[in-house]
């Protein structure tokens, strides 16, 4: 009998092990994370703090998305992916009138002005999504907000998008077809949270006060199927 | 204790304040921020915007136009949207991000862009 308890003292404790080791990953995981935001200098064009512009002059000057929300508004395996693969999402640039130009028929996107985003290891890709996943300042803005990925957004989802409240008018839906002063919507079922995106478009200026999206008011049901609307969007081919 | 108890509150209130009230802008700076994605950086309707749209953005700077069109209605098209005047939904309503004294103003800086007046002939 007494022989037997230092083996199960050895066996709890065994258990513990993994456990401690886990956490420990985790933790350094985390910690590695917020090291290497400083390393690769995130904070020169993201806020990584709150709160959002809330003048003009301030909305202006932002250089990338706030990434104070970032575990509430991203999908951490694109944050990962993206990282190592960054491509452009806003084709003209964080604000556009800092990067357009007039041009004989309309204004044009002045690439010579937009910068490429720096391209990161798998490692250290990995460990900065985690960290982000783990900045959720705003948890109470999606909280309540349910996604049904059952409701079809059939030929509606498209007719909503295009012509019933305009949201082509700024931002595209394929490659090079629609709106630039907006973020690229084909890719957003796969970079973003659907919950981030039934309250964004519920309330923009929740989320950022003096952005230049304005609230059309959509009818809940309606929410949903543009939602699903840029999910399938995500899954076509010109995404591949 | 309750004195700083107090501070802290209105310490916390400030920052929850400082977190959602914004301040009021010129026309200028809202009319560049807010219109010329589509109405051009030129106010000439030539937006960045515009490759794609179905129906294209008013030209601000066409005093013909633009004086075939009361205050009222502007105020309107602004605060509402197009589909409120019976126009492009492609025109949105921007109630949410200007106040009523923001979009007045706008109205007189379109005034000052056509330079022109609502004429009813």
């Amino acid at each position: 009998m007494n022989s037997s308890m230092p083996m199960n003292v050895l066996k709890t404790l065994l258990w513990f092990i993994p456990i401690y080791v886990g956490l420990t990953i985790s933790f350094s995981a985390h910690a590695g994370g917020i090291e290497l935001l400083e390393k690769h200098a995130c904070a020169s064009c993201h806020a990584l703090t709150g709160p959002a512009p809330t003048t003009l002059d301030q909305l202006w000057q932002r250089k990338g998305p706030d990434l104070f929300y970032a575990g509430n508004k991203y999908r951490q395996e694109w944050i990962e992916q993206w990282l190592q693969q960054p491509t452009r999402i806003r084709p003209a640039g964080m604000f556009y009138m800092n990067h357009i130009t007039p041009g004989p028929k309309r204004n044009m996107v002045d690439e010579s002005t937009l910068k490429q985003h720096i391209q990161l290891n798998q490692h250290d890709a990995k460990a900065i999504a985690e960290t982000l996943a783990n900045m959720k300042s705003h948890t109470a803005l999606i909280q309540t907000e349910k996604h049904n990925g059952s409701i079809s957004p059939g030929p509606l989802g498209e007719m909503m998008f295009d012509k019933i409240y305009g949201c082509m008018a700024c931002h595209q839906i394929e490659p090079g077809f629609g709106g630039m002063s907006g973020p690229e919507v084909y890719t957003a079922g796969k970079r973003l949270k659907p919950e981030y995106m039934l309250s964004y478009i519920r309330n923009p200026q929740a989320w950022d006060p003096k952005i230049w999206m304005p609230n059309a008011h959509l009818p809940d049901n309606n929410k949903q199927k543009l939602v699903n609307y840029m999910i399938k969007l995500s899954k076509e081919s010109f995404n591949e | 204790m309750n004195k700083y108890l107090l501070i802290m509150l209105i310490a916390t209130s400030s920052i929850c304040l400082h977190a959602t009230v914004t301040s009021a802008e010129s026309a200028k700076d809202n009319y560049r921020t807010y219109c010329m994605q589509c109405h051009g950086m030129n106010a000439d309707g030539l937006g960045v915007n515009i490759q794609d749209m179905s129906v294209q953005p008013r030209d601000h700077g066409d005093s013909k136009a633009m004086s075939t069109r009361t205050d009222t209605e502007l105020f309107k098209a602004i605060k509402e949207g197009g589909l409120a005047l019976s126009k492009s939904s492609l025109m949105p309503p921007w109630a949410d991000i200007l106040t009523d004294q923001e979009i007045h103003d706008l109205v007189k800086h379109l005034r000052k862009l056509c330079k022109c007046e609502y004429n009813s002939k």
